[in-house]
């Protein structure tokens, strides 16, 4: 068994490094719904998460609780060994965590290149005088965050459409230029809300590669939720299976396949 | 044809930033600066002023206030007129209590003091959205109009109840009061509406305004990514409120020269700049100098055409031009909710490749 600490080296060469983020018996309860049932898993640096399971099995309120957006009722996110306190979802997005959308929340209104650059916000810290007259930190602020942008742009290859609004873009660019946004943050965690939902076989194929050039590229720690069996145990370094609420499995792509309690959650089981 | 673009490459990230990337416009720019700087100045009578350019230019920057507000951070509010009475009783007051500076100073100082209370009542707009906040900030419209015609400490316990603005020059040419030019209160309101244009426009394409258009075009996702909606909002808030509180006070006191909260500032005004920024494009700093060009041509337009042309009797002409206002609400809302702003976008696109159809 692997301390907290330790790195290991995967068998495409990959290093693994020390947990990151750890779950501590989360449970998250909607009135009387239970939607999350004491799980406990965590994600280590630099590795590919998938957390998979069947609908309506919590995975997207998992993400949720990481991101911030919802407060677990009992448990503890741990963040770097510490424990994170109750806070915002923006300062959440302040701390390196960053993600996409099941449904695309891109903004609408604004070009590409501008939904791009706002996800470089934490990165700015010029003030609004300096903004109002252009000047100093504020154009040097920009240039800088512009080229870091650009390279993100350059690298999901979505240069043709960067001054194009949003909203004239089909679904397939819409969700690369989500990722774009999430990524173009240099986030620490960067989580995936069914990335490949509604996309056909070559577009998967297209959004699996950035997936896992990003991982290899940037470093990035990456926690995903796919429906997409093939996908998943083809990406993933590790796998958590959710079903009603709790963890019914938690191990490498090969262990989840032998799973007994996996696959009568997505077979069935006979009940005789 | 009109290949505005063609040859025109940029190198730098800083040439791609400006406020006007293409050589054509930024040339386009420099002559209206020109001409507005220039040229108008020796050509203006009374007439063409008070008629047309001073209600212009002091409407552009309410425009430009409320558009970044309403059409930039999403947030509706229909307390422009309140607000614009805050800036025009703020001024009054400066400019009776510090006689001795310049009114420049006090316009700004004006426009500072409305950002403040516009933020104060920008405080409901982190609970509520949409309908329920335009009711909000009507409370503001009804509540500043009923404070400045109650406490008589905002007129100096005038028996009118009126506030006159004293004369005040700047440079030793007066710009306030009853002995002023055309040329001097024109050139004066220029001035602040190109500062006002200016800065909104920077504000617009940086980080702030990327915020603001995060905020309207979804708040979740906004917070998500990083954006503090309480900072975000409060701070559309207070620039609109600075904006709108230099229009106020420009309004009182080079454009009226007299004025009370009831008759100048009610509720009308409110809709006026909406209607503006509705007509001339959500979300557009040109769209708010096109629809505040548009809302006080049309008064001028119609009166040339129907009282001294056609002969009707004013009162119709009047009636005319409130149908064809509230008709016009009605097709840009239905047809371009994005105004004239988008209407001049597509008729550049087209006119790129016109007359060929590919």
């Amino acid at each position: 068994m692997l301390d907290s600490t330790d790195s290991y080296v995967t068998d495409d060469g990959r290093t693994i490094g020390g947990v990151v983020m750890e779950m501590k018996n989360i449970t998250l309860r909607f009135g009387g719904v239970v939607a999350i049932k004491d799980i406990s898993f965590d994600i280590r640096e630099g590795e590919i998460r998938a957390i998979i399971g069947p609908n309506g099995a919590g995975k997207s309120s998992m993400l949720n609780v990481i991101s911030g957006f919802y407060v677990p009722q009992e448990g503890q996110v741990m963040f770097h060994g510490k424990p994170r306190p109750q806070m915002k979802p923006y300062e959440v997005a302040q701390q390196g965590i960053a993600r996409t959308f099941q449904n695309i929340a891109l903004f609408e209104g604004m070009t590409v290149l501008d939904n791009v650059m706002t996800g470089r916000l934490n990165k700015m810290s010029s003030g609004l005088f300096a903004q109002a007259i252009w000047r100093g930190k504020a154009e040097q602020e920009e240039i800088e965050n512009r080229e870091k942008a650009e390279k993100i742009i350059d690298f999901l290859e979505i240069q043709h459409i960067r001054k194009t609004p949003v909203a004239r873009l089909p679904y397939g660019l819409k969700k690369r230029v989500e990722l774009a946004r999430a990524l173009v943050s240099e986030p620490s965690i960067l989580l995936l809300d069914e990335p490949m939902a509604g996309m056909n076989v070559e577009e998967k194929e297209d959004m699996s590669r950035f997936i896992l050039d990003v991982n290899d590229e940037f470093g990035a720690t990456i926690a995903l939720i796919e429906h997409d069996m093939g996908v998943v145990m083809d990406l993933s370094d590790r796998v958590v299976v959710m079903d009603y609420g709790k963890k019914i499995g938690d191990g490498t792509p090969n262990d989840i396949r032998n799973n007994q309690a996996v696959i009568d959650a997505y077979l069935g089981v006979a009940h005789d | 044809m009109f290949y505005r673009e063609a040859g025109d490459f940029k190198t730098s990230y800083t040439d791609d930033n400006q406020t006007f990337p293409i050589k054509f416009d930024r040339y386009r720019y420099y002559v209206v600066l020109t001409v507005a700087f220039g040229i108008i100045p020796f050509l203006i009578n009374d007439y063409w002023a008070n008629a047309f350019l001073l209600p212009f230019l002091i409407y552009s920057i309410a425009a430009i206030g409320l558009n970044i507000l309403t059409g930039y951070c999403g947030q509706v509010s229909l307390g422009t007129g309140g607000f614009m009475a805050v800036g025009a009783y703020a001024c009054y007051k400066l400019m009776t209590a510090f006689p001795d500076v310049n009114i420049f100073f006090h316009v700004i100082a004006a426009g500072g003091i409305t950002a403040i209370v516009c933020t104060a009542f920008g405080l409901p707009s982190l609970r509520i959205k949409g309908f329920y906040l335009a009711v909000a900030t009507l409370a503001a419209q009804f509540f500043l109009v009923w404070l400045f015609n109650k406490v008589s400490w905002f007129y100096n316990y005038s028996a009118s109840g009126q506030i006159n603005a004293p004369e005040r020059t700047v440079f030793g040419v007066p710009v306030t009061g009853a002995n002023t030019e055309a040329w001097a209160t024109y050139l004066f309101c220029l001035v602040f509406l190109a500062i006002s244009a200016i800065i909104a426009r920077n504000l617009t394409r940086g980080m702030q305004g990327r915020k603001w258009m995060a905020i309207r075009d979804m708040d979740i996702a906004a917070e998500i990514i990083g954006v503090n909606p309480l900072r975000a909002k409060l701070s559309a808030f207070a620039v609109s409120g600075f904006f709108i509180g230099i229009s106020g006070a420009l309004f009182f006191a080079v454009y009226l020269g007299a004025a009370e909260a009831g008759d100048s500032f009610g509720i009308q005004k409110s809709f006026l700049v909406l209607f503006m920024i509705i007509i001339g494009g959500l979300g557009s700093i040109f769209g708010s100098f096109a629809g505040a060009a548009f809302l006080v041509l049309l008064p001028v337009a119609l009166k040339l055409v129907g009282v001294d042309f056609l002969g009707w009797p004013t009162d119709i002409v009047a009636h005319i031009q409130l149908i064809i206002v509230g008709a016009l609400i009605i097709i840009f809302l239905i047809a371009e909710p994005h105004g004239i702003a988008q209407l001049w976008r597509v008729a550049k696109e087209k006119l790129r490749l016109w007359p060929f159809p590919h």
